[in-house]
């Protein structure tokens, strides 16, 4: 589940690290973090899981949405030291095994991504949104996923996607009519 | 030909992406996601004036930060050739390249005056703010306005550029038209934006050898590049770009994290990363700005009697970049009358560069908000007056197309869209609070192909490899060139790999312009094509052969089968089966395919598409929203047909932020783009999509290459922003001729 090793603490943050205790993607850490690294930076740089992504690091893209405790949230904007204890669902831990998450099979059959860049964002903000309970229109979907932006444009997309797991169904991918 | 091998995967299927289960996993490594045990971080610093010269940089508070490595300057930086050439890259426009740290000289805002390395992001990125640089500053001329007066014709162009055409008596047919309009229409600067940062991972091996992953669209582009600044010699380097997050031209051209980033690993003999902030992604190119100027003279049944159409837009002091940005009027309407001048402005600026569709975004959109306001002013339906006005040949070169089905764009998306429901009086539909319009718009962009060679290689365990150094930004080649090959080969898709994104892979040029599908597509086929006719002579050749004295008409290529058409329940062998009776280990071709130059320039090569859009109007507030689109796409064959949806729905999404969204603002008293993050540059988010009906009508096309597909990655941008600003015209009454549309500008 979890992708490549991680990285010691560079020399310099040592005198300044806080111990933390992280749950990341059910697997618990141990970890010395400068104050001022971010869970983004955390996630991309120490630990090697560089699914999520990030596309601005001021909390104005969602690229970087990750599910701490359940709720979704922009890794960018959270320091990593105010997590202690916390439990993180990123992109590598959605999927079951070998089986993809639902929302990663509709993505994929929906062909809601292009360059793929904001996708485990939109995938982890779109888990977070159902957890959430609060989409139950098409509207809504669109209206609480605008804070992950996709350049490529894939939108409707996205919203055939995350709506069929929503109604549990597996509907057809849109065509050109 | 052999007999036609047809799969469910090959061409036309709508196949799922090939390397989806990567993106959806978090598992496909962008550039800046290599990650090396020992990895140095660059922060690049952005100089604080526009114009200028650097008098002193004292970089001792950065360097005694702990864990700063060293702080590079034009004052400390390693020798560099002095040949400007050494610079330019594939795709550079003429004129002299920007070089960072190449001088005390400051050319403009943002440019990256020193890098500090150190042993992490963050390290570098706060010890570059204990720099201390004194400027001299000089004025500076951002202000494209201010530079129209020196406006001039390009005296140096790229390659590409298309020399605007006259025709005819334009001014005096003008003046003497019976129905005129005549307008200032204006486009404000765009920056690319794709989600992912610019970013170049090097790894620095011990024996100097350097593999570099970069943000790239051409992975030889970056290679030649460096290669040639540094003297590396062929296998000393490898650019490695396997996915890219999004480009839209940002990255055609190599951009400075990827010099810095080889400067820093020579220097330091370390691995080193350099990562742009998204503010500093302000200070590459841009769309530039653009001036037009259109006047149009009519006959009182709305047929043209002349066309004026006149644009400046800016370019940097360093390079002349040029955009075709006033012939597609001239080109897409009958009219023997046309007058078209292109000018440019140089001004204080990065040089702008390509951003999707360029030009005719720019050129195609403002010049089709002004045939909206030519129907208005003849009274005739819009829609109408493009019939009236349809030219079967390219007007401009008075040449024929190798296609063009625009009649049919035209007929689908009227007919899908309602248009003949539509009345015909501005603010004369509404619902509720909202004021409802209905505008349409003609889409064209290129249907080009490039030089482009392919490898294929068929392995003893019957999967085929091929491979070309080209990229796939999000349009989907790595899917494309699978279902190519699916589609030459026989081979079901499953057994199948492309790979592409490496610069030790067969020549490609960059991806763009909506070339990549016809050019890597043809290398593909080629290389395929080839692939079976050796496969097949040797299967021929083996001792006892069920193909003996026959020739490759006899047989087809099936489900990784060569079958013979007479007997094939018991002619057939598997592929992997006559490699081993061979005893050839692998079998491996390559390929270069290339246009035809005499048939390119005998004949215009185009994709079209009619655009229809429906905006809805907060009449109170002012508040847009686009509830509708229907594109109706000409563009020859359709490889795949979700993806191609995609594709153009992708680039809908560009229009609609041009319409609407999409400034960058600059403050001119510092010459400095203000606007420069997510949060002030508004790009459409998913909220502003609503129903978006994509069709592709037929369009054979035996000429334009040899698969007869035109590309898709452009063709949704050009109409689509006119069909909304005209839609916006249509709800209210109110002509805005300065995209993007913002409230302020309604009210
Ligand atoms: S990287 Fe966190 S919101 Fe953009
Ligand atoms: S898929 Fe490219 S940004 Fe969303």
């Amino acid at each position: 589940m979890e992708a490549g090793i991680s990285r010691p603490l560079p020399g310099i943050e040592d005198r300044h690290a806080v111990p933390i205790r992280l749950t990341i993607n059910g697997v618990e850490r141990q970890l010395d973090v400068a104050p001022w690294t971010s869970l983004l930076d955390l996630l991309r740089e120490r630990l090697d899981l560089t699914g999520t992504k990030k596309g601005c690091d001021h909390g104005q893209c969602g690229a970087c949405t990750v599910l701490i405790d359940g709720r979704r949230i922009n890794a960018c904007l959270k320091l990593a030291v105010t997590l202690d204890g916390a439990d993180i669902v990123t992109i590598e831990g959605l999927a079951q095994g070998d089986g993809l998450h639902p929302l990663q099979q509709a993505f994929i059959r929906h062909d809601a991504f292009q360059c793929g860049y904001c996708t485990p964002g939109q995938i982890c903000s779109a888990a977070g949104l159902m957890a959430e309970g609060r989409a139950r229109t098409r509207d809504e979907i669109r209206e609480l996923m605008s804070g992950n932006i996709c350049r490529c444009g894939c939108y409707p997309n996205i919203t055939d996607a995350i709506e069929d797991v929503l109604k549990d169904r597996v509907s057809e991918p849109a065509m050109p009519v | 030909m052999a007999g036609a091998a047809i799969s469910r995967s090959g061409i036309g299927a709508p196949v799922d992406r090939v390397e989806g289960r990567l993106k959806v996993t978090g598992a496909a490594k962008y550039a800046a996601e290599f990650n090396e045990a020992a990895l140095l971080h660059g922060h690049a610093y952005a100089s604080r004036i526009t114009k200028g010269r650097i008098a002193a940089i004292d970089p001792s508070a950065a360097l005694a930060v702990p864990g700063v490595l060293d702080v590079l300057t034009h004052e400390n930086r390693p020798d560099l050739p002095l040949l400007r050439r050494h610079y330019q890259d594939e795709v550079a426009s003429p004129g002299i390249p920007f070089v960072p740290l190449w001088s005390d000289k400051v050319l403009f805002a943002g440019q990256p005056v020193a890098l500090v390395v150190a042993e992490t992001a963050e390290i570098a990125r706060y010890a570059s703010s204990l720099l201390e640089i004194d400027y001299e500053e000089e004025p500076h001329e951002t202000d494209l306005k201010e530079a129209l007066h020196r406006a001039a014709a390009p005296w140096r162009t790229r390659k590409g550029y298309v020399r605007p055409k006259s025709r005819g008596d334009a001014p005096t047919a003008f003046e003497a038209a019976a129905v005129r309009i005549d307008g200032e229409y204006h486009l404000m600067p765009e920056h690319h934006n794709p989600m992912e940062l610019f970013g170049t991972t090097v790894v620095r091996h011990d024996d100097g050898r350097l593999t570099i992953y970069d943000k790239t669209q051409g992975a030889l582009n970056s290679r030649n590049y460096i290669s040639k600044i540094f003297g590396y010699g062929g296998d000393e380097i490898q650019v490695l770009s396997p996915f890219v997050g999004g480009a839209f031209g940002a990255a055609l051209r190599p951009q400075h994290q990827l010099f810095l980033a080889v400067l820093a690993a020579r220097h330091l003999e370390r691995s080193v990363r350099v990562v742009m902030t998204r503010q500093e992604m302000w200070s590459l190119q841009f769309r530039p700005e653009c001036y037009q100027w259109v006047k149009l003279g009519a006959e009182p049944d709305g047929r043209l009697a002349a066309i004026v159409n006149h644009a400046v837009t800016n370019s940097s002091r360093l390079e002349t970049y040029t955009d075709n940005i006033v012939s597609w009027g001239g080109m897409l309407y009958r009219c023997d009358n046309a007058d078209l001048e292109y000018r440019i402005a140089e001004t204080d600026t990065m040089t702008p560069g390509d951003m999707r569709a360029p030009g005719a975004a720019t050129g195609v959109n403002l010049f089709e908000i002004a045939m909206d306001e030519l129907a208005y002013a003849a009274g005739v339906d819009p829609l109408e007056l493009r019939l009236r006005n349809y030219a079967e040949k390219d007007e401009m070169h008075g040449i024929d197309y190798t296609s063009k089905a625009l009649r049919e764009c035209y007929a689908a998306g009227a007919e899908r869209f309602g248009w003949a429901r539509r009345v015909f009086e501005p603010r004369s539909m509404r619902e509720g609070r909202e004021l409802i319009g209905w505008g349409m718009a003609t889409g064209i962009w290129e249907a080009m192909q490039s030089k482009t060679a392919c490898r294929a290689t068929l392995r003893a365990d019957g999967r085929l490899e091929v491979a070309t150094g080209t990229a796939d930004i999000g349009p989907g080649t790595y899917t494309m060139m699978v279902q190519v090959a699916a589609e030459r080969t026989g081979l079901p898709a499953e057994r199948i790999e492309a790979k592409l994104g490496d610069s030790t892979l067969p020549y490609a040029p960059v991806q763009g312009g909506s070339w990549t599908a016809a050019s890597t597509g043809s290398a593909v086929a080629l290389a395929c094509e080839t692939l079976r006719t050796r496969l097949y002579e040797m299967a021929r050749d083996l001792p006892d052969s069920p193909f003996a004295s026959t020739g490759i008409d006899d047989v087809r290529f099936e489900d990784g089968e060569v079958v013979r058409n007479v007997d094939p329940m018991n002619k057939r062998m598997r592929f992997e089966a006559i490699l081993e009776a061979a005893g050839c280990p692998e079998l491996k071709v390559e390929e270069t395919a290339k246009p035809g130059m005499i048939s390119m320039m005998r004949k215009a090569r185009n994709s079209h598409s009619a655009v229809f859009a429906e905006v809805r109007v907060d009449e109170e507030l002012g508040v847009m929203r686009v509830t509708r689109i229907v594109s109706a796409c000409a563009a020859g064959r359709i490889i795949n047909p979700k993806i191609a949806r995609s594709q153009i729905l992708g680039g809908i999404v560009f229009g609609l932020g041009m319409a609407l969204e999409e400034e960058s603002m600059m403050d001119h008293r510092l010459g400095r783009f203000m606007n420069h993050d997510l949060a002030e540059y508004h790009v459409p988010v998913n909220a502003d999509l609503f129903d978006v009906d994509i069709i592709f009508v037929e369009e054979q096309d035996e000429e334009v290459n040899p698969l007869g597909v035109k590309g898709v990655g452009e063709l949704g941008v050009p109409g689509t922003a006119a069909a909304i600003a005209n839609a916006v015209f249509h709800a209210t009454g109110k002509r805005i001729r300065d995209l993007p549309i913002t409230i302020d500008k309604l009210l």
